[in-house]
């Protein structure tokens, strides 16, 4: 009797229920999207029309303005130009430089490794922010400020992405390798045609990671470089609504067309790029 | 005998490529990251001019940095959004999670939409924010003025800016974290739920005596990680507030600080001096997170 009453308790108001969780999710999703929708309707409307009181909320006449006079004001195409270089190379380099690293860390022993990788992990613990000037004097020095060098070279090593790819080598089973050795295959050939096929997953989830961080890094490009034909577009979309102070309309069309990408390539990847962040969380 | 041989020359080999795959790494990791360490460090202990030039000043930065009103306003500015931000991510980041586990209609749609600020550039988040925080033109006093309210200069306004920077930070931040803690909360069990209802345990009690115990371990490390974001929170302020305006003290972070005074004043000893403390007070942190861990943080 008890028992019955109890399950009766849990199930009272399943619908009730639902559409608390629905309307709690929706408002949270109108949230997310107002800003962008703001972004778009804005870049849609003349400079005029963007300040007039009381604001017009969706364009009286829908004009592209913005979105064509925007190489007017800065070099547009060379900046997304070098934000797509910069990343491509960015995104290049970790896999290529963490996951060798991380293979020789989870396959092969010799001497001194634990010490090697514990010294890895430590720069971990290092904020970014703490880094930057000597970096920045670092570049200085080798002459490499306002080149595109100096946008990636710091940025191609990573101890996150070895950490990562080490869990992915440490994952794979090693009679496999046992049999590759017999068949006479060297470390070279192990890593490179059985091991980086089989931790597919683990190099999308760091490119997908590394990607989002290359395209949206606005510090290090903006100090790097100040000549605007080198600057990537978040130091772009900075000068740009520094310059442009009250043109809102050429503002948010720069915005939008500089999100734009990650976000296509996020609704083509979603599943890896979601499954790549809540891998940020392994224990 | 040629047997021992072979084995100590394969050694060799792997010896050979195990150093051969990390070392293009190390030398990267020492020449961008172990060396600046031991740099910034040397530096603090410098004045170092334009050109460069450095001479030595001792702990002069220092001291310089504990008599500085701006620095000691930056850090309260500092401490004040990771009071604001940290539990409203979190906490915020967790309840949808766990709504986003329950098995409803479009829960892939809402996940694709709530990861939408996690890929977009803050740069380009805050320029859009700005523009809606904007005291003469912006929609948010237009909504403001409709509900009858009065219109607010929210980011040149001492009172409001930070906490207008806070809600652009916690809005940005919410949905990777809540990826995180989705995959965290999909780990557990089903068994502990269905337990749960047979004993009558509401979906309510079911998300405090079970998602919240479980989960601790993924809580606790993006705690964590949105402590260390938080205390270097930056390019929200640098979009959002223009470096003349006079609110800027009043929203100013220890990194922002940092970065005038590295790029801006060109004082880089001094600024090596705030890095210092900033480093310093992100590990103790950390280490004293790591330290109470085990009294709330379950592991299996």
């Amino acid at each position: 009797m008890e028992n019955k009453m109890k399950l009766s308790r849990s199930g009272r108001h399943p619908r009730y229920g639902k559409a608390v969780v629905h309307a709690v999710l929706f408002l949270g999703c109108f949230i997310t999207l107002a800003p962008f929708i703001w972004m778009f309707l804005t870049s849609m409307k003349t400079q005029v029309e963007a300040v007039s009181i009381p604001p017009s909320i969706l364009p009286r006449n829908w004009r592209p303005d913005a979105y064509t006079s925007l190489p007017e004001k800065l070099p547009f195409f060379t900046m997304y130009w070098n934000t797509i270089l910069t990343s491509l190379i960015i995104v290049a380099g970790q896999l290529l430089f963490c996951s060798a690293a991380g293979y020789a860390f989870a396959r092969i022993h010799f001497p001194g490794r634990n010490f090697l990788f514990i010294l890895c992990l430590s720069v971990l613990m290092i904020p970014s922010s703490f880094l930057i000037l000597p970096q920045y004097l670092l570049i200085q020095k080798m002459g490499l400020l306002n080149t595109l060098h100096a946008i990636y070279l710091p940025n191609l090593f990573s101890a996150f992405g070895t950490f990562l790819m080490r869990q992915f080598f440490m994952s794979i089973p090693l009679e496999l390798e046992d049999a590759a050795r017999i068949d006479g295959c060297g470390h070279g050939r192990i890593y490179s045609r059985i091991m980086l096929p089989l931790i597919k997953p683990g190099l999308v989830s760091l490119g997908v990671l590394t990607l989002r961080f290359a395209w949206n890094n606005l510090m290090w490009p903006m100090i790097v470089n100040t000549e605007k034909t080198k600057m990537t577009l978040t130091a772009g979309l900075s000068y740009l609504q520094g310059q442009y102070i009250s043109d809102y309309p050429s503002i948010m069309a720069g915005a939008l067309l500089a999100t734009i990408p990650l976000i296509i390539i996020y609704a083509v990847f979603q599943r890896q790029f979601i499954e790549g962040i809540a891998l940020t969380g392994i224990k | 005998m040629t047997v021992k041989t072979r084995i100590t020359r394969q050694k060799r080999v792997d010896w050979a490529w195990g150093y051969g795959m990390i070392l293009p790494l190390l030398a990267g990791l020492g020449l961008f990251y172990f060396y600046p360490v031991y740099k910034v460090f040397r530096d603090s202990l410098y004045t170092v001019g334009a050109f460069n030039r450095s001479s030595w000043a001792g702990l002069a930065n220092y001291t310089k940095m504990f008599q500085d009103s701006v620095m000691w306003r930056s850090l309260g500015n500092t401490l004040m959004y990771a009071v604001i931000i940290i539990p409203l991510t979190v906490v915020l980041a967790l309840i949808l999670a766990a709504l986003l586990n329950t098995r409803i209609r479009g829960r892939d749609v809402y996940r694709v939409i709530y990861f939408i600020p996690t890929v977009t550039m803050s740069v380009a988040i805050a320029m859009v924010w700005r523009w809606i925080f904007n005291g003469d033109f912006g929609i948010l006093n237009h909504i403001v003025r409709i509900f009858g309210g009065t219109p607010q200069y929210w980011l040149s306004d001492e009172h409001t800016v930070l906490l207008c920077i806070s809600i652009v930070s916690v809005w940005m931040g919410v949905g990777y974290n809540m990826i995180i803690l989705l995959a965290g909360i999909q780990g557990i069990s089903s068994n502990y739920y269905e337990a749960a209802e047979l004993e009558g345990a509401g979906k309510i009690r079911q998300f405090l005596k079970i998602t919240i115990p479980l989960v601790t371990p993924t809580l606790f490390f993006v705690v964590i990680t949105t402590v260390i974001s938080t205390l270097q929170i930056f390019d929200v302020i640098y979009m959002m507030i223009p470096t003349k305006s006079i609110a800027m003290s009043y929203a100013q972070s220890v990194v922002m600080y940092f970065y005038r005074n590295a790029f801006e004043y060109s004082a880089k000893g001094y600024a090596s001096a705030i890095a210092v403390l900033l480093f310093a007070i992100i590990m103790l942190l950390t280490l004293f997170q790591m330290r109470i861990q085990k009294k709330w943080v379950h592991y299996d």
